[in-house]
């Protein structure tokens, strides 16, 4: 193999609470596709916004073409050959596809801009990738999928070396995507290197010659994709190493046969999650496993109303029930902490306490405030069982770890009393200590009769508490797996890999 | 012991977001003094109070009264530019009422609830059609003019009715009665947003719309009803307005008041963006607005410079309350401080 057009060695990036990339290598050849693996949080994102220069590394060098080099910003790294192309595409809707090529550098003449040149360049461009398209149309009257192309046309003639493709595909369906790894193997062919996020594991088998896997912000390796089985991709992202199971199996609930809460049938939305049939049980943890944008998020969503679905329905043993907003799920003891605590959980400007009694105060209205003595009464009592610190319930609550935010989001919760609880991912990005009280909290709810919906990247973690473990891959529900002392690691994620629960 | 107590007590207001507010307009009162003699005084003449200060207050009571209600929607993360046209609708109603003869409660009354309509009419466009708050109320904020017209007939209707005059003009128990009412409004507005849980609500919808909706906060109506609100609050200003002066005047009344009440709003602390609200701090807000005016009648500023005048203030006051521009000046008085020993020693290298 030639020389690697990138090299990046050593890079760490710390944030306030949580250090992103912890000495972490990745190289770059000329000519090749090379996917970007990893869940959630492993540091995908930081590691492209150093490359792309939004980052500084705190430590480490970055060399492109063998010369050590300070990436200065976005700018800097496209001067130096790197350009990106994001999900969202970065383009003028309203501008015709060869300005939108051309935007900013725009050829001159006379000191005036050459439209002539400009199209007929853009032209050109498109046609060495097959692209058949009118230069002079406006960019918006065509698809996202051409669009995206459009930026990659625009990124390439900017003499990029390196090409980042920050999950180009999510939005795409399978005859745009056939169209975008054409462009791809071309570009390849022409000595590009592509750098290529996806979190479609077919896709990565389709089109990538190399992958290297992070996970919690430190490299897990560097393997030539023909050498990696799914089974084993997966496993590296989400850190099961199978010498690690002999300790989980002793911790294996009893299973329970609650009162049937909630039973769904074919509950769906096109887009998010095929549909699903399910029951949800009371005193039952139901562990959701999957990867990031395998369905498991969007599906927690539906029942609890935060999205419309569009086809099935909820029924409850007295029959079906209409669940269309939060507010309906919260009336039927449904509660919900949501995966972006700060985004979608949290109102950050509120204190401590004020976010604490908000569900409660939700639910009872404006016009009856709980006294002050019962709200004070609430917020010691879980501030204290929750162990929240620092146990100031006046305290804004942006000033929180992430750990105690999580618990607060909880305890809105819990003094609610509700019968079925769903937590998105809570205990992701939050210390070790933490992270633990808040499974063996999940545990002993179970016990008290609160149905749990658990989600999390962590399969480990969904096997310890789970009474049952739902299997999603690609936007459907492939397998249902009862955690009765024989269910292994291993085996939820043969399914996550292959897609269903026999092999 | 009081005197730690006390220095504990300062120390927690310098740090409060209504110590650059409130400094600001003792600083400018104060000022006042070196023009005016006698400024801070009160008299007590017939019964009556008078002075500089009461002034301040009462011609200040409109517009106290609207940044109220724009508080309110502020916090819901909107706003309302419509307030100026309600202020003048409202008092069109009430003389146009007044002088076909109809009773002083009736004329209050239909224009108090026509006020109210009109908010709870901005809050509809806002949240069932989901127009932007800008955008909606700029709808009535044009139209409501029009309005205000048609009901004066396009003239300025004066009337002789020396009960309504009361409401803005007129004297209770010793005070203008104007500043009572605005008494009793800020006092029903802190009791219903502070003694109610809808303040709290209003800033988590105000403060983060999308996790209110998973909390299970009903947005639609707390957005209505502080339009209402806000329309409400407008409405009674418009009486005090028309009620000084006994006429109604639908071209001019409250011309300009509503970037008066989203400067008076701003000032006190509260973001635009919505979330936390400060009651206290919009009466402040809008007590250094007044209080500019009336400064710049008595310092005998010349009319042509106190459009440049009170821009020149309005700056000073919203840099000192800017956190990242506090942070700047004093970085850099820090820098200025530390930087004479490095300046002389590399002197030394040179020389």
């Amino acid at each position: 193999m030639t020389a690697p057009v990138l090299e990046m060695d050593g890079i760490s990036k710390g944030f306030p609470g949580v250090q992103a990339l912890d000495d972490v290598a990745f190289r770059l050849f000329p000519g090749e596709v090379h996917a970007l693996m990893g869940e959630n949080g492993a540091g995908k994102s930081t590691l492209i916004k150093v490359l792309t220069g939004v980052y500084e590394a705190d430590a480490g060098t970055v060399a492109i073409d063998g010369r050590g080099t300070v990436i200065h910003g976005p700018l800097h790294a496209q001067r130096l050959g790197i350009s990106t192309v994001y999900q969202e595409v970065n383009l003028c809707p309203n501008l015709s596809v060869a300005e939108n090529v051309f935007i900013g550098r725009q050829p001159r003449r006379l000191g005036r801009i050459d439209w002539a040149e400009i199209n007929r360049r853009a032209a050109e461009l498109l046609a060495r990738l097959d692209l058949d398209l009118d230069v002079t149309a406006q960019l918006g009257t065509y698809s996202l999928a051409v669009q995206q192309l459009v930026a990659i046309v625009r990124a390439v003639d900017l003499n990029a070396k390196v090409l980042i493709l920050d999950e180009p595909t999510s939005s795409l369906d399978r005859g745009e995507v056939g169209r975008l790894f054409a462009v791809m193997r071309r570009l390849k062919d022409d000595g590009v290197a592509i750098l290529f996020v996806s979190h479609f594991l077919e896709q990565i088998y389709e089109v990538c010659d190399r992958v290297t896997v992070l996970r919690n912000g430190r490299l897990v390796g560097e393997y030539p994709i023909g050498e990696l089985t799914r089974f084993d991709l997966v496993a590296k992202m989400t850190g099961q190493e199978l010498a690690s199971l002999e300790e989980l199996e002793e911790a294996t609930p009893e299973a329970v046969q609650g009162e049937r809460l909630f039973t769904l049938e074919g509950v769906g939305r096109a887009g998010a999650i095929d549909p699903v049939d399910l029951d949800l049980r009371a005193g039952e943890v139901v562990g959701f496993a999957g990867l990031l944008g395998s369905g498991r998020s969007e599906l927690a969503r539906l029942i609890f109303g935060a999205d419309h679905a569009d086809s099935g329905r909820i029924r409850t043993d007295e029959g079906p029930v209409s669940i269309r907003t939060p507010r309906a799920a919260i009336d039927r003891g449904v509660a919900f902490c949501p995966e972006d605590r700060k985004g979608d959980g949290l109102i950050m400007d509120l204190t401590v306490a004020e976010n604490i009694v908000l569900a409660l105060q939700a639910a009872r209205g404006w016009l009856r405030p709980l006294s002050q003595r019962r709200r004070d009464e609430l917020v010691d009592e879980y501030v204290k069982a929750l162990r929240i610190q620092p146990p100031n319930p006046d305290m804004p609550v942006r000033n929180l770890s992430g750990g105690n935010q999580q618990k607060v989001l909880l305890a809105r919760w819990l003094i609610t009393r509700p019968r079925l609880l769903i937590l998105d991912e809570p205990t992701r990005g939050i210390d070790i200590g933490a992270k633990t009280e808040i499974q063996k909290l999940v545990v002993s709810l179970a016990a008290d009769g609160i149905g749990v919906v658990f989600i999390s990247a962590e399969l480990e973690e969904v096997l310890r508490i789970s009474h049952k473990v739902e299997v999603l891959r690609d936007r459907r529900l492939v397998a249902e797996l009862r955690n009765d002392g024989s269910l292994t690691p291993e085996r939820i994620l043969q399914t996550i890999a292959n897609g269903d629960a026999d092999t | 012991m009081n005197r730690a107590a006390l220095t504990s007590r300062l120390a927690a207001f310098a740090r409060s977001s209504l110590f650059w507010p409130v400094t600001v307009l003792v600083a400018m009162l104060l000022g006042n003094v070196i023009f005016t003699h006698g400024f801070l005084a009160i008299h007590v003449r017939q019964g009556h109070l008078y002075g500089s200060l009461i002034d301040i207050l009462l011609f200040g009571a409109p517009l106290i009264l609207v940044a109220l209600g724009m508080t309110i929607v502020i916090a819901t993360g909107g706003i309302d530019l419509s307030v100026g046209a309600t202020v003048a609708i409202s008092g069109a109603l009430a003389c146009y009422l007044i002088s076909k003869g109809h009773g002083l409660f009736v004329a209050i009354g239909v224009a108090v609830v026509a006020s109210l309509l009109l908010g709870a009419w901005n809050g509809l466009l806002v949240t069932r059609l989901g127009i932007q708050p800008i955008i909606a109320t700029l709808i009535l904020m044009v139209a409501g003019r029009g309005v205000a017209q048609l009901i004066t007939g396009g003239q300025i209707i004066t009337i002789n009715d020396q009960d309504y005059k009361l409401i803005g003009g007129g004297y209770w128990l010793g005070l203008p009665f104007a500043i009572i009412l605005v008494a009793i409004a800020l006092g029903v507005t802190v009791a219903l947003t502070r003694r109610t849980a809808l303040g709290m609500l209003l800033e988590s919808v105000g403060g983060n719309a999308e996790a209110s909706r998973l909390v299970g906060i009903r947005a639609a109506g707390l957005i209505v009803l502080a339009y209402a609100f806000c329309g409400l609050c407008a409405g009674i200003a418009g009486l005090m307005i028309s009620s000084n002066t006994l006429s109604a005047d639908g071209n001019h009344a409250g011309l300009w008041i509503e970037l008066d009440a989203i400067l008076a709003v701003v000032l006190g602390g509260t973001a635009l963006t919505g979330g936390r609200f400060s009651l206290a701090g919009t009466v402040v807000g809008a007590l250094i607005i007044q209080t500019l005016d009336t400064t710049i009648y008595t310092a005998g500023i010349p009319p042509r410079t106190t459009l440049v005048f009170e821009a020149v203030v309005v700056t000073i006051v919203c840099l000192l309350q800017s956190p990242a521009f506090r942070a700047k000046v004093m970085r850099r008085r820090r820098r200025r401080a530390k930087e004479p020993a490095p300046a002389t020693s590399k002197q030394e290298v040179t020389a």
